[in-house]
């Protein structure tokens, strides 16, 4: 069952969506609305400071606090948009294909095309091997709410819904309006030659906007793309084929519950 | 627990650190009864491997009893005496089934760096630094085994812990060194290095045919345990023309395959051995290659060369030329270890091998860091150490 909502944001193809234009009410816009109001308000405190003083330092003050205001109004940043930065949240579903980051990664797991699929396919299942992901809830069959670590121990969260599946070859999936980062990916399911089992390839497009968070989460994702994914890769492939992700740390990695079982069930044997 | 654990270049202790615990379903805990020092951790105490950790717990040759087990081992149970591979091997990937256990691709779970520096990463290695998993080491009262359902090999009452003790690494090294030479009726067998594996490769060509054995060190303790057997012709390369002696010891041909047990830290006198330690000294090379540039002069066109000693970087002045135009056979690597476990238990239970000749120091754990010392400084005594806890 589909309600209307979620259709409506459904694509044939993954691909088409960075190729056309998307209709964006606010084009430019690059501040969040709190940054705005602050923007407004220093602004207009430093013009009536200039006006006040009327000397050169006061004219000064004055410039600045113009264009604050007018920064404030517009919504607008000329220096965030030269740096590269948005503080306005998503307003759009998905990544622009012209924005952002965008990796792609690839593994060989000796697992059936079809194994694979159904694993990644409970979303619920990634963050047993997506170090940064903290929880994926499914929503309904294709609406997803995630809930991601980034550095410092603070999260970002977003909904995500998949519009383009095929059955054990192909998931794609973006993050919907509101995203704190804006993301789009794709995972496809090869069956390797000489039965080797399953290439898998990873395509996941970032890009981030709200604010300091989003920032931080970009610069990392531009100066080390697609080493998360490649480390992601390497324990889903390690969960697959051994049932476990290796480690040599004092604390399991994947699930503190499975050791504490682990141990307990060792206990009951002796 | 009592461990020895890296410190750094030359320094090593005996150190009090956490007990180790099943982390993982497939984990069993096995308390060491003989442990060893490889020639391989001297490459480590003389800090020619890169990522290793002030307090990493060494040693990686290691026997033991299961004490604990995780909830996925079946196969084991408390009690069972074991050898464990110094490899660690899920037995579950594409290279674990085609029976190459050290290229294992679900064991180290620091494979990324591993593949920046490598293009791909082998299996983890217990007390072998970060780059190959950052596991603890052997060299301790407790050791955590990874995929215990897969490693550690069951050895049957009757066999003392020092007869099967080396089947956890420089047994099955020596072997598949000679294995991969392809040893024919007839055939010379030039080994550079008469360390541990050296000594063991020795008899391994022996057994597997070989009908003389050339062994080449300069040191004369190691030369004479050598050539203990008669078919062994020792060589020491800083008495004589090393090149001109190999062809005359072969009726001018060369010898069939040449297995360098030496690696990266090898010693020479020549002027390009000079140019090896002043290169590494200064960072501009990581490796010294003497052994294997002599292996690839000395080999018969045709032949192999194969290579149980480490290498962990760049070499440099390798004939590459000569091993072009000669035709050679290059195999090298870490060691399958599972593979070889239960064929070379045979040979020890039939009688064929006895690994206990290169024992020459028993000591206490306690005594470690001492022993690293003698066995760095004293080759000419001391070829293998073994400790216990």
């Amino acid at each position: 069952m589909e309600d209307s909502n979620t259709t409506a944001y459904s694509r044939p193809h993954f691909e088409a969506s960075g190729g056309e234009p998307f209709p964006h009410p606010h084009e430019g816009r690059n501040l969040g609305q709190k940054e705005r109001y602050a923007s407004i308000a220093a602004g207009a405190a430093l013009l009536l400071l200039g006006l006040a003083r009327r000397r050169l330092t006061g004219l000064l003050l004055g410039a600045t606090g113009a264009a604050l205001l007018g920064r404030g109004v517009s919504g607008r940043c000329a220096f965030y948009r030269a740096m590269g930065i948005s503080s306005a949240p998503s307003d759009r579903p998905g990544v622009p294909d012209n924005l952002g980051t965008k990796v792609e990664r690839s593994i060989t797991i000796r697992r059936s095309p079809e194994e694979i699929y159904q694993f990644w396919r409970d979303l619920e299942n990634l963050p047993r091997f997506m170090k940064h992901v903290k929880s994926v809830k499914m929503l309904d069959n294709l609406r997803s709410h995630w809930v991601v670590t980034v550095p410092g121990g603070r999260t970002m969260e977003w909904d995500a819904m998949i519009i383009n599946e095929h059955p054990n070859e192909l998931i794609a999936w973006e993050s919907l309006p509101g995203a704190d980062l804006e993301n789009a990916g794709s995972v496809r399911f090869h069956p390797a030659p000489g039965g080797r089992g399953t290439e898998v390839r990873v395509t996941m497009q970032y890009n981030a906007m709200e604010g300091l968070l989003g920032v931080i989460a970009a610069k990392i994702l531009r100066e080390s793309p697609g080493v998360q994914i490649d480390e992601d890769l390497d324990r889903l492939k390690q969960l697959l084929e051994t049932g476990e992700i290796a480690t040599a740390s004092k604390r399991p990695v994947h699930s503190v519950i499975a050791a504490i079982e682990a141990v307990t069930e060792t206990g009951e044997s002796k | 627990m009592k461990a020895i654990t890296w410190q750094g270049r030359h320094k090593v202790l005996v150190d009090t650190v956490a007990d180790p615990a099943i982390i993982n379903s497939r984990d069993a805990i096995i308390k060491v009864t003989s442990t060893a020092i490889c020639g391989s951790d001297l490459h480590l105490y003389d800090g020619f491997i890169p990522t290793m950790e002030k307090g990493d717990v060494l040693g990686h040759e290691f026997m033991g009893e299961v004490v604990a087990l995780g909830s996925g081992v079946s196969n084991l149970k408390e009690g069972d005496r074991v050898v464990v591979p110094f490899t660690i091997a899920c037995g579950k990937c594409f290279f674990c089934e085609a029976t190459q256990t050290s290229l294992c691709d679900n064991s180290n779970p620091n494979a990324l760096m591993a593949e920046r520096i490598y293009g791909a990463s082998g299996s983890g290695l217990f007390g072998y630094s970060h780059l190959y998993g950052g596991y603890a080491g052997g060299q301790a009262e407790y050791v955590r085994v990874p995929f215990a359902d897969v490693g550690p090999f069951k050895i049957p009452n009757g066999l003392e812990d020092e007869q099967v003790l080396f089947l956890s690494d420089i047994l099955p090294t020596a072997y598949m060194a000679v294995e991969n030479c392809g040893i024919k009726p007839g055939d010379i067998v030039a080994i550079w290095g008469c360390g541990p594996v050296g000594q063991l490769a020795i008899r391994c060509a022996l057994m597997l045919g070989a009908e003389r054995v050339i062994s080449i060190d300069p040191v004369k303790g190691r030369l004479d345990l050598a050539a203990t057997d008669k078919r062994v012709i020792p060589v020491n390369p800083e008495k004589v023309d090393l090149q001109s002696m190999l062809k005359e010891l072969t009726g001018g041909r060369g010898p069939d395959s040449c297995i360098d047990a030496v690696g990266m830290e090898a010693h020479g006198t020549n002027l390009a051995a000079i140019y090896d330690q002043a290169k590494t000294a200064i960072h501009l090379a990581t490796d010294r290659p003497t052994a294997l540039r002599q292996a690839i002069m000395a080999c018969r066109k045709g032949g192999t060369v194969s290579i149980p000693g480490v290498y962990g970087g760049y070499l440099d002045k390798i004939p590459m030329g000569a091993a072009f135009a000669k035709g050679l056979t290059f195999r090298m690597g870490q060691t399958h270890v599972h593979r070889y476990m239960q064929p070379l238990l045979e040979r020890i239970q039939n009688g064929d091998l006895d690994p206990r000749f290169i024992i020459t120091h028993r000591l206490s754990l306690s005594d470690g860091p001492a022993a690293y010392e003698t066995f760095r400084t004293s080759q000419s005594e001391c070829i293998k150490v073994v400790l216990k806890p």
